[in-house]
């Protein structure tokens, strides 16, 4: 589904390059995971791929076909990405149902051409709720409307950028929940960014570990609930996990 | 039984004149160990590491049936007497080095000006000296090089490095950390844990940390205190805690995602209101 | 079971109340009336900001219902009865041609609606769109509207709006057109501020994810959030800008004689200052009071719409 060969990310002329040379594939329907610590260039990897960051190294593909560094209108009905900051990823004035609808405006559809009551339950939301605002809601209820308005388009890949880490962690188990019966139920492709192992290994079936811009390592998840990795930055961040836990 | 470092029964801490209640009769003690509270947003244990320390807003209400650190009255205690406790007597470690760290002062100076104002008399050069020291005592390495630095310039992991020198250089009996450890990374948050471990153990301090992370408190902490909407809803060892009784601490630790071992669905906390319920608010030990 | 006299009244005059307070709004009316309630709640909380709105209140009142309040012409003349004292047919007496300043203060309250509205109806939109599409695109736009925008705030308010009134000829439109020309930068450069940080947020990022345009997200995502301060930064210039009116009804640029402005209103009194004080005082204290009116207001709106100061 997405092949990402050779990218390289770079901020500004001659600097050192924030991703360095990264290979992956990811296959249709399966969950991905991109690990690493802060600084490691595994968000910058998910703003390349999603078309907020055109200015990079390299070719990402989608479905067999190369993306052109700006991306088309349509590729938006295909990638929609989930952020980290339930308090920051909707716009404080603006009513979630009218921030459900926006994606449909913006593509120039019809803005009743999808049900948003059904988009909001298929999250586990009310659809009475839609006529809040942003901060009459809760962290997790804003992540899930982070996430409805990922579906409006019925996209085939979702980005992920910690879509938990800001959660307090029994909202965390359920938004996770949440996820995966998305992906069952709809095929999704998902590509997940975190710097927690557990949610990682919760999620996906495949990982990618980073360390200073570059993919130290590439293992099924098997092998990584094993210990099974063979990196020295994958053992000791597969042992600072286990002893202490989420982040 | 020693006389506890610190003593608090039934303490309330209310916000908005009363109306909201951020800590409902609290009641806990702390020796010479490492206590853990923790608590998911709103629970109240950031309030209760303030409200200890008398760092609430004005607009706060803090009442008690007993708030003693030692033989000190906390909370009769007068904000000169609480100047001469802060920073020296108990130290508090919060979550961003950032925003406690002076931008514009380098770190060898912020050090050395902690110490000098606890100790005024000393000489430029022996406070300074002392800095160096503290600055080492915290596992830096260079520490010359390190103190000439500005905040900007050191990493997460060593400005948490040098908050936690510059708390320890009054000598404090006893240190409350505020989710010291949440903006680090997981391989650098070992090492901070390990350091706070051996500084405790050494100088013989009691430690509270205030944390969210129930796994890293159950694993770093000797005695843990589970706190939710405000109330402190059941206290045991951190080595007790797969044996943990209140239905809210079992959720919790049942809805932890784990690396080895994932179920299919993680079970969801389902939050009983009778949680919040005055009659049942049994503390279970 | 009983129901209390207040639990009774509030179910019958609760219909507005509890659709006010509901806590699940069933439209967007709702939802948005609800917001402006918990803001005007917000507000009420400022006694000085309260005691401001009214003398607002009493300003837009006075100047719409001015008939009413007196039977005096303001222009009529009357060299009989001239530099007459307050008195009970006189409220606040009469200037040197013998017209009621009392019926002068008030009609000329009229002129300083006037002029306050035309100037924010101009400065208001025009600062927003050079400020946020200046802060999002960035680059050379941005370099040459702000080069712009300096140079018009580099003049000082007054001079520039004596140079573009002694260009234009004296009058009140073009009085007013001079004004907003100093008065559009500051705007321009809040609001350009603003774009620069909200231009990273999240939530901007989203809807670039969907393939909006430049333009959609300037106009449905980025003002709305700017509005807020400026109309903070609006009241609060507010004061400087009817100030710098009568500065040019003073210097004879603004309303022109015969009709009532404060500013020459306190102009033409100035010679009889020691004998007949009401003349000047009239207008002159007419000015404050406004002057300080918005800047009370413009203080309290600040708490509610732009917390971000004050935490």
């Amino acid at each position: 589904m997405i092949r990402i060969d050779n990218l390289t990310i770079r901020f500004g002329h001659g600097q050192r390059p924030v991703v360095r040379d990264v290979n992956l594939t990811v296959a249709k329907g399966t969950a991905f995971g991109l690990v690493g610590e802060s600084g490691c260039g595994k968000s910058s990897v998910l703003r390349a791929l999603s078309g907020l960051n055109a200015n990079y190294d390299g070719s990402i593909e989608l479905q067999g076909e190369t993306l052109d560094r700006q991306r088309s209108r349509p590729f938006f009905r295909r990638v929609q990405m989930v952020f980290q900051d339930p308090y920051g990823s909707l716009h404080p004035r603006k009513t979630i149902r009218s921030q459900l609808k926006e994606p449909l405006r913006n593509q120039g559809l019809d803005t009743n051409s999808v049900d948003v009551n059904a988009v909001l339950r298929s999250v586990g939301l009310d659809p009475v709720l839609s006529y809040r605002f942003p901060h009459q809601l809760s962290g997790g209820q804003r992540q899930r409307v982070a996430i409805a308005r990922a579906l409006m388009l019925n996209p085939d890949v979702l980005l992920l950028d910690e879509p938990t880490s800001a959660l307090d962690v029994s909202v965390q188990a359920e938004i996770l929940n949440l996820l995966q019966d998305l992906r069952a139920e709809r095929g999704l492709t998902y590509l997940l960014v975190s710097h927690d192992l557990a949610v990682v290994s919760h999620m996906c079936s495949r990982v990618a570990i980073m360390e200073a811009g570059e993919i130290v390592e590439q293992v099924e998840i098997e092998a990584l609930r094993r210990g099974a990795v063979e990196h020295p930055y994958s053992q000791r961040l597969l042992r600072a996990s286990r002893m202490y836990g989420r982040a | 039984m020693t006389e506890p470092l610190i003593d608090v029964r039934n303490l309330e801490i209310a916000y908005g004149g009363g109306h909201m209640r951020a800590v409902r009769g609290v009641s806990f003690t702390l020796g010479q160990e490492k206590l853990g509270i923790v608590g998911e947003s709103g629970s109240g244990k950031s309030t209760v590491g303030r409200g200890i320390m008398k760092l609430l807003p004005p607009t706060a209400k803090v009442s008690a049936e007993r708030m003693r650190f030692r033989d000190v009255d906390l909370l009769k205690a007068s904000e000169r007497t609480m100047m001469t406790i802060r920073g020296r007597r108990i130290g508090l470690i919060l979550q961003d080095p950032k925003y406690s760290l002076n931008p514009v002062m380098r770190i060898g100076e912020q050090i050395a000006e902690t110490y000098r104002f606890h100790h005024p008399k000393v000489s430029k050069a022996k406070t300074y000296a002392q800095a160096l020291d503290m600055l080492e005592a915290v596992q830096i390495r260079d520490p010359e090089r390190v103190a000439r630095l500005y905040p900007h310039e050191i990493s997460g992991g060593m400005g948490q490095r040098v908050m936690i020198a510059m708390m320890l250089i009054a000598e404090p009996e006893v240190l409350i950390a505020d989710e010291p450890t949440s903006a680090l990374d997981v391989t650098v948050r070992l090492e901070i844990l390990a350091l706070l471990d051996e500084l405790v153990s050494r100088r013989n301090l009691g430690l509270i940390f205030i944390s969210h992370d129930l796994n890293l408190i159950r694993n770093f902490c000797d005695r843990v205190l589970i706190m939710y909407a405000g109330r402190v809803v059941e206290v045991l060892e951190a080595r007790d805690l797969d044996k943990a009784r209140h239905p809210y601490t079992q959720g919790l630790l049942a809805s932890l995602p784990t690396i080895e071992d994932p179920p299919a669905r993680l079970p969801i906390l389902k939050r009983d209101p009778a949680w919040l319920d005055d009659l049942a608010a049994k503390v279970l030990r | 079971m009983t129901i209390s006299t207040e639990d009774a009244d509030s179910a019958n005059a609760g219909g507005f109340r509890k659709w006010l307070l509901a806590p699940e709004p069933r439209g967007w009316f709702q939802s948005s009336t609800q917001q402006i309630h918990q803001g005007w709640l917000k507000f009420s909380l400022h006694p000085l900001g309260l005691a401001g709105l009214f003398i607002i209140v009493l300003l837009i009142v006075v100047a719409t219902a001015a008939p009413l309040l007196t039977s005096y012409d303001p222009i009529v003349q009357d060299m009989a009865g001239r530099l007459a004292p307050p008195s009970a047919t006189h409220l606040l007496g009469t200037d040197n041609l013998g017209r009621d300043v009392f019926a002068r203060v008030i009609y000329g309250a009229r002129t300083t609606l006037y002029i306050i509205m035309l100037v924010t109806i101009i400065v208001a939109p025009l600062g927003l769109l050079i400020g946020t599409v200046s802060g999002y695109f960035g680059g050379i736009v941005d370099e040459i509207l702000m080069r712009i925008t300096d140079i018009f705030l580099s003049f000082p308010g007054l001079v520039l709006a004596l140079g573009f009134a002694a260009a234009l000829g004296p009058g009140i439109t073009n009085a007013i057109i001079a004004i907003s020309l100093t008065a559009w930068p500051p705007i321009a450069r809040l609001a350009r501020a603003e774009t620069l940080s909200l231009r990273k947020a999240d939530y901007i990022a989203a809807v670039r994810l969907q393939g909006a345009t430049s333009i959609a997200i300037i106009t449905r995502h980025i003002l709305p959030m700017c509005i807020p301060s400026v109309i903070v930064r609006v009241t609060l210039n507010m004061a400087g800008i009817i100030i710098t009116a009568a500065g040019l009804g003073f210097l004879g640029l603004g309303a022109q004689p015969p009709w009532p402005e404060w500013g020459s209103m306190a102009a033409s009194g100035r010679e009889f200052m020691l004998d007949s004080p009401w003349v000047i005082a009239a207008p002159g204290i007419a000015i404050a009071l406004v002057s300080l009116a918005f800047n009370l207001v413009g203080d309290a709106l600040r708490d509610v719409l732009d917390p971000r100061g004050s935490e």
